[in-house]
C-alpha cells in the first residue's frame, strides 16, 4: 500500500505539473483606469499646435480690436473738441 | 510727447512683428511640448494685469486723498487695460490647461482668484460708464479693493494646491527659453506703455470738451 502510494504521487504530481504547462498563457489585459499620456496612441492625444494658434490669434485679434476702438474713440472726441472751440471762439 | 511717441509705436510694431519668429525659435519643453510655448504671451499678459492693477489702485488712492481729476483719468486708463490683459491671461491660460492638464477651467486658488480681480476691475469699469455723476469715488473704492486682491492671486499657486505651475518657474528657465521670454515681456510692457498713454489722454481730451460743454452753457 505504502510502495503504492509513494509511487502514484510523484506520477500525479508529474502528470499536473505537465496539463499546467500545456495550458495557454492568460490574455494581455486591456488596462483600465487611468492611462499616461505617452502610453496613449497617437491618434488619441490632443494635438497641440490648433490650441497654440488659437492662443496667439486671440491675442493678436484683441489687441488689434482693442487698438481699433481707441482710434474710434479718440477720432470722435477730436472732432467734438474741435467743433467745441470752433463755437466757443464765436461767442 | 510725439519725440517719444511716435519711435515707440514704430518700435512696438517691430517687437511684435519679430515676436512670433522669436516664439518659433525657442526650444520645446520637455514634457509640455509645442503647446508651452503659450507661456510667452500668457505670462507677460499677466504680469501687464497685475502691472496695471496697481497702477488703477495707487491712482485710486491718489484721487480719493487728494481728489486729483488727473490721477482718476489714470485709473480709468489702467482700469480698462487690467480688464484687456486679463482677458487674454483668461482665454490662452485655458488653451494652454486643455493639452497640458486635460481640462480647460479648474476652481483652484490661482484661477479662481485671477477670474475674481479680472471680474472686480470689469466691474470697476461699468461703475465708471453707467454708474453716473459722483460714481467716481465708488470705482475708486473697488480699484483699491481689486489692487489688494493681486498679492493673493500671485501667491495662490504658492501656498495652495494648484495644477497652475508657481512663479519661481521664471528663474529656472533655459538660456534659449529665457531670451524668448524676456523679449516678450519688453515688447508687452513697451506696448502697454503706449496704449496707457493713448488711453489717458484721451481721458484728457474728453475732460476738456466736458470743460468746454459748461463753458458754453455759462
Amino acid at each position: 500500500m505504502k510502495r503504492t502510494l509513494l509511487t502514484l504521487v510523484p506520477l500525479l504530481m508529474a502528470a499536473a505539473a505537465a496539463l499546467m504547462a500545456q495550458q495557454p498563457a492568460p490574455p494581455a489585459q486591456t488596462p483600465e483606469g487611468f492611462v499616461p499620456v505617452s502610453s496613449l496612441p497617437q491618434v488619441d492625444q490632443l494635438p497641440a499646435a490648433p490650441l497654440l494658434i488659437a492662443a496667439y490669434a486671440f491675442v493678436w485679434v484683441a489687441l488689434m480690436v482693442y487698438i481699433w476702438l481707441l482710434w474710434r474713440r479718440m477720432t470722435r472726441v477730436e472732432r467734438e473738441l474741435a467743433d467745441l472751440q470752433r463755437r466757443v471762439q464765436k461767442r | 510727447m510725439s519725440r517719444v511717441f511716435v519711435p515707440l509705436v514704430f518700435l512696438v510694431m517691430a517687437l511684435f512683428a519679430a515676436a512670433p519668429f522669436v516664439v518659433a525659435n525657442a526650444p520645446y519643453e520637455q514634457t509640455m511640448g509645442l503647446v508651452q510655448k503659450v507661456f510667452y504671451y500668457h505670462v507677460p499678459s499677466a504680469m501687464l494685469m497685475f502691472i496695471s492693477a496697481f497702477v488703477c489702485g495707487i491712482a485710486s488712492a491718489v484721487y480719493l486723498f487728494r481728489r486729483s481729476p488727473a490721477a482718476d483719468r489714470l485709473a480709468v486708463a489702467a482700469g480698462e487695460l487690467v480688464v484687456l490683459f486679463g482677458l487674454i491671461v483668461l482665454v490662452t491660460g485655458p488653451l494652454w490647461a486643455r493639452k497640458a492638464w486635460g481640462v480647460w477651467w479648474e476652481w483652484d486658488a490661482k484661477l479662481t482668484s485671477a477670474l475674481l480681480l479680472w471680474m472686480i476691475f470689469l466691474a470697476y469699469m461699468l461703475v465708471r460708464r453707467f454708474g453716473g455723476p459722483g460714481s467716481e469715488k465708488l470705482a475708486a473704492a473697488m480699484a483699491l479693493f481689486g489692487m489688494a486682491n493681486v498679492p493673493f492671486v500671485y501667491v495662490a499657486s504658492m501656498y495652495w494646491r494648484t495644477l497652475h505651475p508657481a512663479p519661481t518657474v521664471v528663474p529656472t528657465l533655459k538660456p534659449g527659453m529665457r531670451s524668448t521670454f524676456w523679449f516678450c515681456v519688453l515688447a508687452f510692457m513697451l506696448l502697454y506703455l503706449l496704449l496707457l498713454t493713448i488711453r489717458k489722454r484721451l481721458e484728457d481730451r474728453q475732460a476738456v470738451v466736458e470743460q468746454l460743454y459748461l463753458a458754453l452753457e455759462e
